[in-house]
């Protein structure tokens, strides 16, 4: 959550309109055949991601999924610049999920899978032939890239959903090692699509509030952030399964409303710089997770979900400023990999482990990645 | 109020009003054509030419403000650093004329984009902006331009008394920017951090509200914040053997992109202003050897009479006393080391503690910082009894390349060596 704007972008910055429309990420297994041959298979265990054919045409290209390994896995279909043409989150141990995408141009792609859900994933070319019939103008690219965000959004809310109830379940069996494991796990959903949950005003208080917030009399520190107090400070208290339920119920809630919410190019692009500012003033300072420590996990996921909206611009960044990707690319690697280097296991360091010299390096990439991530929703206007 | 409507522009004031400049000022060659007159003639008053045989900032009268800034490269690409250093010169040439950094930058560009310029500076003139460039040691060592590094970048020794916070010393880069308004001198360097983003991040910077020395025989000699006169004896602009003899460095000196440039020499001194002031009148002129009023040296009549350090009293001892913090920084002490104050008082907040944390910022520029700046001050270290009162906080040393020819960009010289 903002401090200081999640109220004020209310619910006018995304226009709920026409439901979310297009093929989504997790289609129920037996869906739409590939367009050539059937699905593709892939197996995914924690160390390996063979996917069965390499080469496939342009269209609705569909990936069957099946997770042989013990981590909770995700798989992704990349174009340049790690633009996410489709992605399943969330696909656990033996496990088999499906994704159709679609690819209407030839080139190089890229698929990923990500066992315990953490770094870039293990990675191999994917090849797309040919060109699916469509004519492309600015408009096309824009409306494309809209689309493309929303599944994003769709696929973390599927995920947010499910990682949530493993954590209020936690809570609610007095489980406080399991709940404070999965804290920020479930955490890195809602991080990821955090501007588009500010854009519902009023849910973003409940979800993601902080103890010293102002509000009306009468309406409690609730979410998250309530339960990490509980969880790390002050011992589960006797209201905290009723928060944990009530976390849940508004998590549903903004499941519901996202699946509604359409969103313009420059929103896309805004939401990116948001991110990055979340970032900045919340997560390199510490103040998120004050609890917990756990920042950097959220750090992570604001970036990962600011470069998701940058990437699904891609196209249209490319056409207008043919110089600000490759900038993009470069800065957004610089801060993946500083981050790496604070990892341990599937996780990363502590807030608290952190010295004044490492803030100041991140602090570093984030800046030089924040100036260029503004200036997308010029390019993309202009 | 009524918003505005139309194509109305807001521009800085002065900008396309200026007689003369306004006309050229359309595009920003044209800009720094039309000022680099080295200051003569038809330069209109409140803009100090950017360009020219010296850089300005170093004997330009000094300006009243400075936020002067110390960067670090984030990059060892060249044509990276090559780039930025073309943007900010092409920023720089504007902002010294009072223009925004990109024409409309302000307001009048997509509104759906960030300002290119932040804007603090509309309606401001340039207010005698002048942006002074140097380069760190360490520059040229992350750009693998080893051979390009002067002698004069050497590590400056460890001082008796030094307190130096890393945090608040060093640095590849350093922009000075001083200006007659604290807010254009702000904008200046915001700006041009800004544009650093990626290939510089800010090591440190410092504000400072006024001047403590002259570098003019026309100007006053402003106080520090003992509240005694500060560079009396300062090498001034209207001195040019003093100064090709004490601050530009010569053929032979340094590597050829240096000659006729200077070194900076940057040190933060705190000074414990509270402990001062409990400090006799008496005792106080003692400890730096002239009257706090005019500023005299002992046993003279104005602050402009050559202290005569041989002078006794009645009691048969020295007027000006053997640790006199005028006598140990003096040429006659120092055999003949003289160099160029440029100094700005500061007030940083408090210290946490009950205390402002105050002091001078001292700038100076010389032809060799180790063979005048650091006798000088190994000299007042050891002995001034001043030292009692303040401690060096920071420290950095810089080179600074001669003045920019039309079409040159900061740092090419060193860089393209």
């Amino acid at each position: 959550m903002s401090r200081h704007s999640s109220a004020g972008i209310a619910a006018v910055a995304f226009l709920a309109t026409a439901a979310l429309a297009g093929c989504t990420s997790t289609a129920p297994s037996g869906g739409a055949p590939g367009a050539a041959g059937g699905p593709i298979a892939v197996k995914a265990n924690d160390s390996a991601c063979e996917v069965g054919t390499v080469e496939a045409p342009a269209g609705k290209i569909t990936f069957s999924v099946q997770n042989t390994g013990t981590k909770v896995t995700e798989f992704y279909l990349y174009a340049t610049g790690d633009r996410i043409m489709g992605e399943v989150e969330n696909i656990g141990p033996g496990l088999t999920r499906q994704l159709i995408v679609e690819v209407p141009d030839g080139g190089a792609y890229t698929t990923a899978c990500k066992p315990g859900m953490v770094g870039d994933g293990i990675r191999a070319p994917f090849t797309v032939t040919g060109t699916a019939a469509r004519s492309v103008d600015s408009n096309t690219k824009l409306a494309e890239a809209t689309a493309g965000y929303k599944r994003f959004v769709s696929s973390q809310v599927e995920a947010l959903v499910p990682k949530t109830q493993e954590f209020v379940d936690a809570v609610k069996k007095g489980d406080v090692a399991g709940a404070k494991a999965l804290f920020p796990i479930a955490r890195t959903y809602w991080e990821r699509i955090e501007p588009v949950a500010e854009s519902f005003g009023d849910i973003d208080p409940k979800i993601d509030g902080r103890e010293d917030d102002e509000r009306d009399p009468g309406v409690q520190f609730t979410g998250y952030h309530r339960l990490e107090k509980d969880l790390w400070v002050s011992g589960l208290q006797p209201d905290s399964n009723a928060i944990a339920d009530q976390l849940m119920v508004d998590i549903k809630d903004l499941a519901t409303r996202t699946a509604a919410v359409e969103l313009t190019p420059v929103q896309l692009a805004n939401g990116a710089k948001e991110l990055l500012d979340e970032v900045a003033t919340g997560k390199i300072t510490g103040e998120e997770d004050r609890y917990s420590h756990t920042d950097l996990w959220d750090f992570e996921a604001n970036v990962q979900g600011s470069q998701a909206a940058v990437a699904a611009l891609r196209p249209v960044i490319d056409e207008k400023d043919p110089a600000l990707g490759p900038t993009l690319d470069t800065r957004f690697k610089a801060v993946d990999d500083l981050l790496a280097s604070y990892r341990t296991g599937d996780g990363f360091k502590l807030y608290t482990e952190l010295t004044a010299a490492d803030t100041k390096k991140m602090t570093e990439v984030v800046d030089a990645l924040g100036e260029p991530v503004s200036q997308v929703a010029g390019v993309v206007t202009s | 109020m009524t918003p505005p409507t139309g194509p109305t522009r807001l521009t800085r004031r002065g900008f396309l009003g200026t007689a003369g400049a306004g006309v050229a000022l359309a595009g920003v060659g044209a800009a720094a054509a039309a000022c680099s007159t080295d200051g003569t003639g038809d330069t209109p008053v409140g803009i100090v030419p950017f360009r020219g045989e010296k850089q300005a900032g170093i004997v330009t009268p000094a300006q009243d403000r400075l936020h002067f800034v110390a960067l670090d490269l984030t990059t060892t690409d060249r044509a990276q650093v090559k780039g930025l250093l073309q943007k900010w010169t092409a920023a720089a040439d504007r902002m010294t004329v009072g223009a925004e950094t990109a024409p409309g930058g302000a307001v009048n560009l997509n509104p759906e984009a960030p300002p290119a310029d932040t804007g603090e500076a509309l309606g401001l003139p340039a207010a005698s902006l002048t942006l002074t460039f140097g380069l760190g040691p360490s520059f040229f060592d992350k750009l693998g331009l080893g051979a390009q590094r002067p002698p004069g970048l050497a590590e400056l020794p460890a001082f008796t008394g030094d307190q130096i916070d890393p945090a608040l010393s060093g640095g590849d880069i350093c922009i000075q920017a001083c200006a007659d308004d604290p807010q254009v001198a702000v904008h200046a360097v915001r700006n041009l951090v800004r544009m650093g983003f990626g290939t510089t991040s800010v090591r440190w910077s410092q504000l400072g509200f006024g001047r403590t020395s002259s570098t003019s025989t026309a100007q006053a000699t402003p106080r520090n914040l003992f509240g005694f006169k500060d560079g009396t004896n300062n090498v001034k602009a209207e001195d040019p053997a003093g100064l090709d003899e004490h601050v530009w460095v010569r053929p032979g000196d340094a590597p050829a992109w240096l000659v006729g440039g200077s070194y900076l020499v940057a040190r933060r001194i705190r000074m414990h202003i509270e402990i001062w002031d409990r400090t006799s009148l008496a005792e106080q002129e003692l400890i730096v050897g002239r009257s706090k009023g005019i500023g005299a040296p002992i046993g003279g009549e104005a602050e402009f009479d050559l202290a005569d350090f041989a002078a006794k009293g009645a009691d048969g001892e020295p007027l000006i006393g053997p640790v006199a913090h005028i006598r140990l920084a003096s040429a006659q002490a120092l055999g003949g080391v003289k160099i160029l104050r440029r100094g700005y008082n500061f007030v940083d907040g408090s210290d946490g503690q009950g205390h402002l944390n105050a002091g001078l910022f001292f700038i100076a520029f010389m032809r060799d910082p180790h063979t005048q700046f650091v006798p000088m001050q190994r000299a007042l270290a050891n002995a001034d009894t001043m030292m009692e009162y303040i401690e060096h906080t920071g420290s950095a040393v810089f080179a600074c390349p001669p003045g920019l020819r039309d079409g040159q960009y900061w740092g090419q010289a060193a860089l393209e060596s």
